[in-house]
């Protein structure tokens, strides 16, 4: 059955801050861009972004890019390519700027310039102390960053498809990418979306974690499709925890918080952090101090009737201060914690909150597989930018304040590249192979025609609690091999999902039994990825590999030697390969790997 | 019946099978960890998959699971079960189109937040770095940017009840009004012009439901206020 076709220039899936970043640049320079979003504009997942944007605007003290490039791959425990992080950190303070210009509320300093606060791992001259490079909006900035866009998006006659999932990829036997198909939720109606460029803004994929920061639409779907199309899936084994998420409902608590002068405590009133990081104490990066909170707990220093959260303190910097810098804060501690946070300190625990793996890329977003002998070739009109994407500046830790700033920059050059490509090389519309929506087609009719089986939710929830269960923070080469089966086991669940509901009209349950098919792909390339790497190295911390920092060889258990390299995880034959770091950044010196303390 | 066991009605329409819509009550055993309504109707899905309603951020910012709780609009994610009575009555926000159960077509409501110019005008030439704001010129953009258009307010105006097409509705005026306050906007004289209409501005009669239902705590009353005060001082 052929499908109804639309035929663009571009097809945009994802309109959170990347997607819509690049759909400004498109729709600005007169190309026809359709963007599919599962929900309205607004309603992404950036605008769950809290705390900044980083760059080196240097309002508040002495600050430069090459300050932030060095934090970039520290904070990266040298995974991160240091071209695409030169690439980044020099871009930044320019694409601030220009946010600021669309109409951005940022929070402003005396002078009329805009505010900016300290943030985890962000440090003036190479590690010396903490320095404020966060451009913050209260702690808003995702909200106020994503309105912004959408805003200039409508400014611009971007053509939204609001509430439209895409569901697969579809490439020609020359492995060229010519679009997607997609379900349009209202109607229940398919249709194929025919592009010259297809652009990838999807997101990442939180909810394969049982305690997650993430929003429910945060199921890896670009993942899903990219995977299923045979494009391998860069560093999955890479998952950040967020410190500070309140525990028991995982709601996001930012760094800024800590910015602002938070301190973590644990059941003794202590301020641990000192111990673990001398010098930016609670302001080190992610991996590092949820991993410091998980040591309080597990020796028995934790909060609460089961020890197992530790308590964030806001108590000493004043009512005034909270309510001018972190409103949301206060709010969301009193709605989910049920704690006045200027009286009372809030309880957290480390939280799933970050993919830094995903669909590997260059600076210009286009996607990248390995060709016969390994090197990188371009996958034809296809690129990819935003948290499904790896292009990869935040390597195995993404540094607070980097995502928002990937996603612009990112976005914005995407969509650069993208209008050069199609106004100045006269790329065409490819012809669709005869069976370009027999997959889409194949899993919908297996949906339509479930008689019995599981529910979908009941199976996402096996991966869920596996996911929590075998790569959690700290990992152990047991439990992730255990792991491996266990995800196995589930994904045959995954083909025999019973859906009930078959009306047309906007039948949530059959998005939500698509989305697992993308779930479980996600879930398979993590674990399989993390069972592999038999290392410490950023957030994948392994007990088996733990070594002391003055190890000769392999200090705090990273080993540059055989695993400084990323993994590439390939859907069929459920297989790994590997390619080089970039160790060569664009114009300055490497960074040279060193034991990573702060 | 045990004392988490709660008893919902819920409006109930597919148009797909419904011939018309209907009200039907679900008990439900609640897990201690339900906290807010949002859980619960995530519970109520996973016995009854065909109940249907928008989520997504479950912490308020996304602005997707408005609906009529009780009477009274509101997010599904910040209403704590502890606040609402032992039944709870669950309806989609009114005076739209329903799509289905819970989930209206929300394209009134856009329509009329895009008819505000949405955006910030400003056509000097651009600065290297910032346009710079003092933090007071900034302080007036709270209580204005922080709109999630959850459409709680618009939907609970009776004015918007009766002209959707024509009467802006409250949180496209707030929209308006933040960028009239800003101080990088240059279009203030045209924005007033756009609202100078018996149905677009003057249609708010200061019922001031809007407030009384905003989960952001917004005042879109007040907001509405201003722009009237300016349209008035630019008449003498």
């Amino acid at each position: 059955m052929a499908l109804l076709t639309k035929k663009y220039d571009v097809v945009v899936v994802g309109a959170g801050g990347s997607g819509l970043r690049a759909a400004l640049q498109l729709s600005e320079a007169g190309l026809s861009v359709a963007v599919l979003s599962k929900v309205f504009p607004t309603r992404s997942h950036t605008v769950a972004a809290q705390g900044g944007i980083g760059a080196s605007l240097g309002n508040m003290s002495e600050d430069n890019w090459h300050y932030h490039f060095y934090d970039t791959v520290k904070g990266s425990d040298w995974l991160g390519d240091q071209d695409a992080i030169e690439f980044m950190c020099r871009q930044a303070a320019q694409n601030v700027y220009e946010l600021e210009h669309f109409g951005m509320p940022f929070d402003r300093n005396a002078d009329g310039t805009i505010y900016q606060r300290p943030f985890g791992g962000h440090s003036a001259n190479y590690g010396e102390k903490p320095v404020p490079r966060a451009c913050a909006a209260a702690d808003r900035t995702g909200h106020a960053l994503l309105h912004t866009l959408y805003q200039r998006n409508v400014r611009a006659n971007t053509q939204f498809f609001v509430e439209w999932m895409a569901l697969d990829l579809i490439r020609d036997s020359e492995g060229d990418v010519l679009g997607v198909t997609a379900l349009e939720m209202e109607t229940g109606e398919v249709m194929t979306l025919q592009a010259k460029v297809t652009l990838f803004a999807t997101g990442g994929a939180g909810r394969i974690f049982a305690a997650s920061t993430n929003a429910f639409i945060n199921t890896g779907d670009g993942l899903g499709m990219a995977a299923r199309a045979g494009i391998p899936l860069q560093d999955m084994e890479f998952w950040q925890f967020h410190p500070t998420g309140v525990a028991g409902a995982g709601v996001l608590i930012t760094e800024g918080v800590r910015g602002e002068g938070g301190i973590l405590r644990n059941a003794n009133g202590e301020r641990f952090m000192e111990r673990y990081a001398p010098t930016l104490k609670d302001l080190a990066p992610r991996d590092f101090v949820s991993r410091s909170m998980d040591q309080e707990i597990k020796e028995g220093r934790g909060v609460g009737p089961n020890k197992d959260h530790v308590l964030l303190d806001v108590t000493h910097i004043g009512k005034e201060t909270i309510m001018k810098r972190l409103p949301s804060i206060f709010e969301i501690a009193k709605k989910f914690a049920n704690v006045d946070a200027s009286k009372e300190p809030i309880p957290v625990v480390p939280t799933i909150h970050y993919q830094m793996g995903g669909i590997p890329t260059n600076i210009y977003g286009q996607v990248v597989v390995p060709d016969e002998t390994g090197a990188n070739k371009v996958v034809n009109g296809f690129y990819a930018v935003g948290e499904c994407s790896c292009v990869s500046v935040h390597g195995a830790n993404r540094l607070g304040t980097n995502s928002l700033l990937d996603l612009v920059v990112f976005g914005r050059s995407a969509g650069n590249h993208i209008v050069d490509a199609i106004k100045h090389s006269a790329l065409n519309h490819k012809d669709l192979p005869k069976d370009a929506s027999d997959m889409t087609e194949a899993r919908l009719a297996r949906l339509e025609n479930s008689t019995s089986g599981e529910y979908a939710q009941d199976v996402a929830d096996n991966i869920r609690a596996s996911m929590q269960k075998h790569a959690a923070v700290f990992r152990t080469q047991e439990t992730m091999d255990k792991g491996v089966v266990s995800i196995m086991d589930i994904a045959e669940q995954v083909g025999r999902i019973h859906l009930r509901d078959k009306s047309k009209v906007f039948n949530t349950a059959r998005v939500e039994a698509l989305e697992v098919d993308n779930l479980i792909e996600v879930a398979k390339a993590t674990m399989v990825s993390a069972a592999a790497r038999h290392e410490c190295r950023g957030a994948h911390s392994v007990l088996d590999y733990e070594h002391p920092e003055n190890h000769p060889e392999h200090p705090l258990g990273r080993n540059d030697k055989e695993w400084m390299k990323h993994t590439l995880w390939h859907r069929d034959g459920n297989k790994l390969t590997y390619k080089p770091v970039q160790m060569k950044p664009l114009t300055v010196d490497t960074v040279p790997p060193k034991p990573r303390t702060f | 019946m045990s004392k988490n066991t709660r008893t919902f009605q819920v409006y109930r329409y597919d148009p797909d099978k419904d011939a018309k819509p209907y009200m039907q009550t679900i008990e439900i055993e609640l897990e201690s960890t339900d906290r807010m309504l949002l859980d619960a109707l995530l519970r109520l899905k996973t016995k009854d998959e065909t109940i249907s309603f928008r989520r997504s951020c479950r912490e308020g910012v996304c602005g997707s699971d408005a609906m009529n709780i009780n009477g009274k609009n509101g997010l599904a994610c910040l209403t704590n079960l502890n606040d609402l009575p032992q039944t709870i009555v669950l309806r989609p926000l009114p005076g739209l189109p329903v799509v289905r159960d819970l989930i209206v077509d929300m394209t009134d409501f856009f329509n009329q937040y895009h008819s505000i110019k949405p955006y910030l005008v400003n056509n000097s030439p651009a600065p290297e770095k910032e346009r710079l704001q003092s933090p007071e010129q900034r302080d007036e953009l709270n209580g204005l940017y922080e709109c999630i258009l959850c459409a709680c307010c618009s939907t609970s105006c009776p004015s918007f009840w009766w002209n959707p097409d024509k009467f802006v509705g409250p949180a496209g005026l707030l929209a308006a009004y933040r960028f009239i306050a800003d101080t990088r906007d240059e279009a203030t004289a045209s924005r007033l012009d756009n609202l100078d209409d018996p149905y677009r501005l003057f249609r708010c009669h200061t019922i001031m439901n809007c407030v009384d239902v905003c989960p952001k705590e917004l005042n879109p009353t007040k907001a509405i206020g201003k722009i009237k005060e300016m349209l008035a001082r630019r008449a003498i």
